[in-house]
């Protein structure tokens, strides 16, 4: 006899025992009933942040044809490969919530789905694989790593596995960094020039601002975010601002300076004006990243095509 | 009658946004469940999901997606439209019946301290 139930009180509503899982730290799992804007949300950040990693790999690619050494050509492959792999996690998390791999794409290809905007600045020399490895995969960790505990299941099992592989992305761009800043004097320089182009650009990863962020409470209630936009950026700043002092070299703004009062790093303002731009499509290379995207995806149709129709045969 | 599939993977692209309704017509290549045994004596393990043409072509892709550092010695692949789910619906009472029977576990004994190797 089942009397457990019968006596146990109250029915819940669905949203309550949603709302309890989250709060007692209870993984979303993908047939779980959820908030339709939940739902929404996950699907937007998801598949934006696959279409990252996917678009993120056209910058790098460009320098590995012209890597200065085997060793660093190796590297230079099998971190792009991993980005690749990164964005295939990702695309799959996002698959759980119910959208479709072609819809995802077409919303990239279609400009209804953005990408983090840091990939539509021009990558024109060594170094710059030097710098987005330190600072953008940097960024990017600082990001990712409080996302390993996000609410939704499939989501934080990709972030883990991400994680993982995403460190050693980052110690290979200071690597390259820290050999050019103990180079020649041309070498120095372009480590310097290399780090004064990706600075601010890092810094706008985090997104807008608290107050200009119009996703943050919600998504924070929910456990989809753990730390603000604001309180990630001031991390990533505090741990540069020494970093570089390894290099030897300097980062370009002239009010970063440390706060005893408040145990961080004060820096200046940020300029909102061209990360908006940036993000709209008027970035230095966001037609280029889109076209070579979209090029991509036409001319591999046809293998696509064969794939599908050397399958059919051979189930027959 | 409505067919549960798998909770965590599966026919997703199939399944309309919060409505559990199954519809037909995707572009894609079917999606395919991967379970990666990491070294001989361990069980295979589910870590996630691709899309691909055929199971050979499925066992390629986890290949080189999800074992670039040694993650593992073998590879299962099962199209996801195969696997069959409980409904997390009805865990309440499907998971009822252990739920009044401690004495299946060995700390529901009460025995004497000085009784040794047991």
């Amino acid at each position: 006899m089942n009397t457990a139930t019968e006596t146990g009180a109250i029915a819940l509503t669905p949203e309550q025992v949603f709302d309890s899982k989250v709060d007692q730290e209870i993984r979303i799992e993908p047939r779980d009933w959820m908030p339709d804007k939940y739902r929404q949300t996950l699907v937007r950040q998801i598949s934006q942040h696959a279409h990252s990693e996917i678009v993120g790999m056209l910058p790098e690619g460009n320098w590995i044809t012209r890597a200065p050494s085997l060793r660093r050509k190796a590297t230079l492959i099998a971190k792009v490969q991993d980005e690749a792999g990164h964005g295939l996690y990702l695309y799959s998390a996002a698959e759980t919530l119910g959208t479709s791999r072609t819809e995802m794409i077409e919303q990239l290809h279609n400009g209804k789905a953005k990408y983090s905007s840091i990939f539509n600045y021009p990558t024109i020399s060594w170094a710059d694989m030097g710098a987005i490895g330190w600072l953008v995969d940097g960024a990017a960790i600082m990001n990712q790593v409080p996302l390993c505990r996000t609410s939704y299941g499939p989501y934080a099992r990709a972030m883990v596995r991400i994680c993982k592989e995403e460190s050693f992305h980052q110690r290979q761009g200071f690597e390259i960094l820290l050999t050019l800043s103990r180079g020649t004097e041309a070498q120095r320089h372009m480590c310097q020039d290399s780090i004064n182009r990706w600075w601010w650009p890092s810094v706008m990863m985090f997104g807008p601002s608290d107050d200009a962020s119009p996703h943050t409470a919600q998504s924070m209630k929910w456990k989809i975010k753990r730390f603000t936009n604001d309180e990630l950026r001031q991390k990533f700043v505090d741990i540069c601002a020494e970093q570089v002092k390894l290099l030897g070299m300097t980062l370009p703004d002239p009010l970063l300076n440390w706060n005893e009062v408040r145990q961080h790093y004060d820096f200046g303002p940020i300029n909102w004006e061209e990360f908006w731009s940036v993000i709209s499509g008027n970035g230095p290379c966001n037609k280029e990243r889109l076209d070579a995207r979209v090029k991509a995806h036409e001319e591999g149709e046809w293998v696509r095509q064969a794939a599908n129709a050397y399958a059919k045969k051979h189930r027959q | 009658m409505v067919k549960y599939l798998y909770g965590d993977y599966g026919d997703r692209e199939q399944v309309k946004a919060g409505s559990g309704e199954v519809t037909l017509g995707s572009a894609d290549w079917p999606l395919w469940e991967v379970f990666i045994r990491s070294k001989q004596g361990l069980d295979h393990k589910h870590v996630g999901s691709l899309h691909a043409a055929d199971a050979q072509m499925a066992i390629e892709n986890a290949r080189d997606v999800y074992t670039r550092r040694q993650e593992g010695v073998s590879i299962w692949v099962v199209e996801s439209k195969h696997v069959h789910a409980s409904n997390p619906d009805e865990a309440e009472s499907l998971y009822d019946p252990a739920n009044d029977k401690i004495y299946r576990h060995p700390t529901f004994y009460n025995l004497p301290d000085e009784l040794t190797h047991m």
